[in-house]
């Protein structure tokens, strides 16, 4: 039931010792690269100086826009010839960020994905169905790599296309699949129009990832398919998929803290939060070559599950992700924030000063309107021009957050703002 | 002669016509012909009013989009094939029609066909070339719709 006992069921102190050497290795290797060196230059940091876990309480955390600042290499502790491979955060073409990763560090993302994937009971002879984009998302290639070092037949489905993942999962007998929740729910409706029950394969499992979601939300795919859901925890900062995993009993995920230092941290303070209590989650990565971070924010909300795990593994469990510190948008596994759309939408001609982005929930399909005002001297009183105006906001909008919006015109003034200030955003979204 | 059209923008939802029909009325502006064109969520109610200068005033205080699109106003003869003169003439002369509309003035008599078209300038010199008599904003006040008898 491990695939790496030794490192999984470890002692809390020997895993702390292995965590402090780990840190040790990885402020040497961090002070190599210029963001790091400049900070630890400035704070009068010294990597040799750290003795306890404690002592990193003493840097100051890093974000996203340090991260964008340091765009592309700025990151970098190694020459750029030991890279092998690179991903960058969905959704996001004008406030990317970039991670790459040496040959090592692929190796342990491998690894760590091989243990979340084995610990639910994966074995050579599944055959896994990776729903999930393959390419500068780290979705995809994160588990195909861990479920190939399994020995699992992969299937490289990549997202999209219902009906042929239907008839994949049923041509070739699919016995896993890794699935953004959402989207495992509106699959079920296209198994009903084929007059096919979703119940029917051999799919013993789902990996459900890339979209928080809630413990009702899993119980009702667990209910529709009659397999077993498991909560996929990770962001592409620190890899991507295979921080945190659910074991068999589905009660939190399991943080790889052989990999990761976890901070629990008050989004407003940073400080600590007592054990137990809900904040910020906050890593440094342990096991990274290529590019160390060291006290990152993922700005997603969570609080450490209470208690050992009757799984035996030693490495804390975090709660399914609460929500966000910022105003990350996530729809269909994708990354949005309000600011790219607004950047977007004021460099085109003809739209007015504010818009509105709603979303809902249809059936099973959360969707994402664009409500955008005109601007007065662009109406000419003929509608082939706002129809043109409205295409080419849906283009543009398209191509930077990739999935593609309702575009409504509104007129000038129409929306509602809040002390001046507009409200940017609508959640209709229920459960 | 051209005509003036007022074209308001307005979301596709119940109330929009109401909203601009309200400020009409408190104003006491004459509407003599409406067409609305849609879009999905969105559309332009266009209007030919008697005083589309104050109505264009009225409604963009009102916090409405307003634009006074100019047009063509053909008095055909209100008998069958009346509308077809026209509008084959300007087939023939290539002249593309983005929105029209048409309302009767004196039964049986006359019947007012407003056009939106492309080349406004051209159309005017042929329709008025071939016979037509065009009506301007004063002249598409003038006229008694036929109603107006009774």
């Amino acid at each position: 039931m491990y695939w790496e006992q030794d490192v999984e069921t470890m002692a809390r102190e020997q895993l702390e010792a292995l965590q402090l050497k780990r840190l040790k290795a990885t402020l040497e290797r961090a002070a190599l690269s210029p963001f790091y060196g400049r900070l630890f230059a400035e704070s009068a940091f010294n990597p040799s100086d750290v003795k306890s876990l404690e002592d990193l309480k003493a840097l100051p955390t890093t974000t996203k826009d340090d991260l964008r600042e340091g765009w592309p290499y700025g990151f970098l502790a190694v020459p750029r010839e030991e890279l092998v491979r690179m991903h960058s955060s969905s959704g996001t073409t004008g406030r990317a960020t970039v991670i790459f990763h040496t040959r090592h560090d692929i190796e342990a993302w491998t690894n760590l994905m091989a243990r979340c994937m084995y610990m639910t009971g994966m074995r050579r002879s599944d055959v896994f169905q990776n729903m999930m984009t393959y390419g500068l998302f780290t979705g995809g290639l994160g588990f195909h790599y861990g479920a190939e070092r399994i020995g699992a037949l992969v299937i490289p489905a990549g997202a999209g296309n219902s009906k042929r993942q239907i008839q994949l999962m049923r041509d070739f007998e699919t016995t896993v699949i890794h699935i953004i929740p959402s989207y495992a729910l509106h699959l079920s409706t296209v198994f009903g129009e084929l007059n096919l029950d979703p119940r029917d394969t051999k799919v013993r499992m789902a990996y459900l990832g890339a979209e928080p979601h809630s413990e009702n939300m899993r119980r009702k795919i667990e209910e529709i398919y009659g397999f077993k859901g498991y909560n996929s925890y990770g962001l592409s900062e620190m890899n991507g998929p295979g921080v945190a995993f659910e074991c068999p009993h589905q009660s939190g995920l399991h943080i790889w803290e052989d990999s990761f230092f976890v901070e629990i941290l008050d989004p407003v303070t940073l400080n600590p939060v007592p054990e137990g209590a809900e904040g910020e989650l906050v890593m440094t990565t342990l096991n990274r070559e290529g590019m160390p971070i060291i006290r990152y924010r993922t700005k997603d909300l969570t609080r450490i599950v209470p208690g050992q795990c009757p799984c035996g593994r030693t490495h804390r469990r975090i709660e399914r992700i609460k929500g966000r510190t910022d105003d990350m948008l996530i729809i269909k596994g994708v990354n949005i924030f309000p600011i790219q759309i607004e950047k977007r939408l004021m460099g085109i001609p003809g739209v007015g000063k504010n818009f509105l982005i709603v979303l809902e929930r249809e059936g099973y399909n959360d969707t994402m309107t664009v409500k955008v005002e005109v601007e007065k001297e662009f109406f000419d009183g003929d509608l082939k021009n706002l129809e043109r105006l409205r295409r080419h906001i849906v283009e543009e909008l398209k191509s930077d957050i990739l999935i593609t919006p309702r575009v409504d015109l509104v007129g000038p003034g129409t929306l509602p703002q809040t002390e001046g200030k507009a409200r940017r955003v609508m959640d209709n979204r229920k459960e | 002669m051209i005509a003036s059209q007022l074209s308001v923008f307005a979301e596709n939802r119940p109330g929009s016509l109401a909203a601009v029909t309200a400020v009409l009325a408190r104003e006491k502006i004459n509407i003599r012909a409406t067409t609305i064109t849609t879009s999905d969520t969105f559309g332009v109610i266009n209007l030919i009013v008697d005083d589309p200068d104050r109505a264009h005033t009225a409604l963009s205080k009102a916090g409405m989009m307003v634009r006074i699109r100019p047009v063509l106003a053909v008095l055909i003869d209100d008998r069958p094939g009346g509308l077809d003169r026209l509008t084959q003439l300007l087939y023939q002369e290539g002249i593309n029609i983005n929105n029209a509309y048409g309302f009767v003035l004196e039964n049986h008599v006359h019947a007012v066909f407003v056009v939106d078209v492309d080349q406004l300038e051209k159309a005017e010199r042929l329709v008025e070339k071939k016979g037509f008599k065009t009506l301007d904003t004063e002249g598409l006040a003038a006229v008694e719709p036929f109603h107006y008898r009774y």
